[in-house]
C-alpha cells in the first residue's frame, strides 16, 4: 500500500490543506458570530481576538496554498494530453465529459476567488480589532467575506472530490 | 508674540475612536477588481484564441496561468493603490459596497462555464 507522487500531491492539495481550511472556517465562524460586547467579557475580548486573527489568517493562507498547489502542481497532471490523463478519460466518454466541461472548468476558475475573499476577511479582523465587538456593520462585513470565501472554495472542493472519484489523477 | 499651537483637525473616524473605513473599502473593492479580472479574462480567452495563447504563460498549466497571475496582480495592485488613495478618508460606504457586490457577481458570472462557453470561438 503506497501512494504515488501524484496521489500524494493530490492528497496534500485536497485533504491536508483542505482540513486546515475547514477547521479554520468552523472556528472563525463561531468566533465571529459571538464576538459581541454582550457575549464577551472585557478580559476575554483580547484572547478571543487573538484566536480570531489566527483562524481567519489560517483560512486565508490555506486558501492560497490550495489554489497554488492545485493550479501549478496537480492541474498540469490532470490536463496532460496523453490518453490516460484524467481529462482525456473524462472527455472520452459522453457520460462523463460534463465533469470536465462544466465541473472542472468551473472549479479551476472559481477557486481563485476564495483566497482573495478570505484575505479581505482576515485583514478586516486585524484592522477593526476589538471594535468588532461593538460595530455590528463591521462584523457583518467580515462574516460576509468569510462565508463567501468558504462558499467559493466549497464549490471547488466539491467538484474536485467528485471529479477525482470519476477520474483520479494518477 | 503668540505661541499658540494649532491641533490638526481630526477626521470623523478619529473623533469617534473608530478606524477610518477607507482601507476597509479599499480591500473589499480590490477583491471585486481581482475577481472581475479573472472573470473577464476567462470569457475573453474563450472568445479569442489569440488571447488564450497570450495567457498561456506556462505550457503545462495552460491559459489558466495567465488568467490567475493577472487576477492576483490586479487584486494586490488595486488594493495598494486604493489604500494609498483612501488611507485617511471614508469614501461613500454604500456605494463602494454595492460596487464590490456587482464586481463579485460579474466575477462569478464570468467564471461560470455555461456563460463563458457561450462566447467560444469556432
Amino acid at each position: 500500500m503506497e501512494l504515488t507522487n501524484r496521489e500524494t500531491w493530490t492528497l496534500i492539495h485536497g485533504m491536508i490543506i483542505g482540513t486546515f481550511f475547514l477547521l479554520a472556517f468552523a472556528g472563525g465562524l463561531a468566533g465571529l458570530w459571538s464576538f459581541r460586547t454582550e457575549l464577551v467579557t472585557p478580559e476575554g475580548i483580547h484572547e478571543r481576538l487573538r484566536r480570531l486573527k489566527i483562524g481567519t489568517w489560517t483560512m486565508a493562507i490555506a486558501a492560497w496554498a490550495t489554489v497554488i498547489t492545485g493550479t501549478w502542481i496537480v492541474y498540469p497532471w490532470y490536463r496532460e494530453t496523453t490518453p490516460t490523463s484524467a481529462k482525456s478519460i473524462l472527455l472520452a466518454d459522453p457520460d462523463t465529459k460534463d465533469w470536465h466541461t462544466f465541473g472542472m472548468e468551473w472549479k479551476e476558475h472559481i477557486a481563485w476567488l476564495s483566497p482573495m475573499l478570505a484575505t479581505v476577511a482576515a485583514f478586516l479582523v486585524v484592522y477593526y480589532g476589538t471594535s468588532l465587538t461593538r460595530n455590528r456593520r463591521a462584523r457583518i462585513l467580515v462574516l460576509s467575506f468569510f462565508v463567501a470565501g468558504f462558499a467559493t472554495a466549497a464549490i471547488a472542493g466539491l467538484f474536485g472530490a467528485l471529479i477525482t472519484k470519476a477520474a483520479p489523477v494518477r | 508674540m503668540s505661541t499658540e499651537t494649532v491641533e490638526p483637525r481630526q477626521t470623523a473616524a478619529e473623533a469617534s475612536d473608530e478606524p477610518a473605513e477607507g482601507p476597509v473599502l479599499a480591500a473589499m473593492l480590490a477583491a471585486g477588481i481581482g475577481g472581475l479580472t479573472l472573470g473577464l479574462l476567462t470569457t475573453l480567452a474563450e472568445a479569442s484564441t489569440g488571447i488564450k495563447d497570450f495567457l498561456q504563460f506556462n505550457d503545462r498549466v495552460g491559459p489558466l496561468s495567465g488568467k490567475t497571475i493577472f487576477a492576483v496582480i490586479a487584486y494586490f495592485a488595486s488594493w495598494g493603490i486604493l489604500t494609498a488613495a483612501w488611507r485617511r478618508s471614508s469614501p461613500p460606504f454604500r456605494t463602494v459596497v454595492i460596487a464590490t457586490v456587482v464586481l463579485l457577481a460579474l466575477a462569478v458570472l464570468g467564471t461560470f462555464p455555461t456563460f463563458f462557453q457561450a462566447f467560444a470561438s469556432d
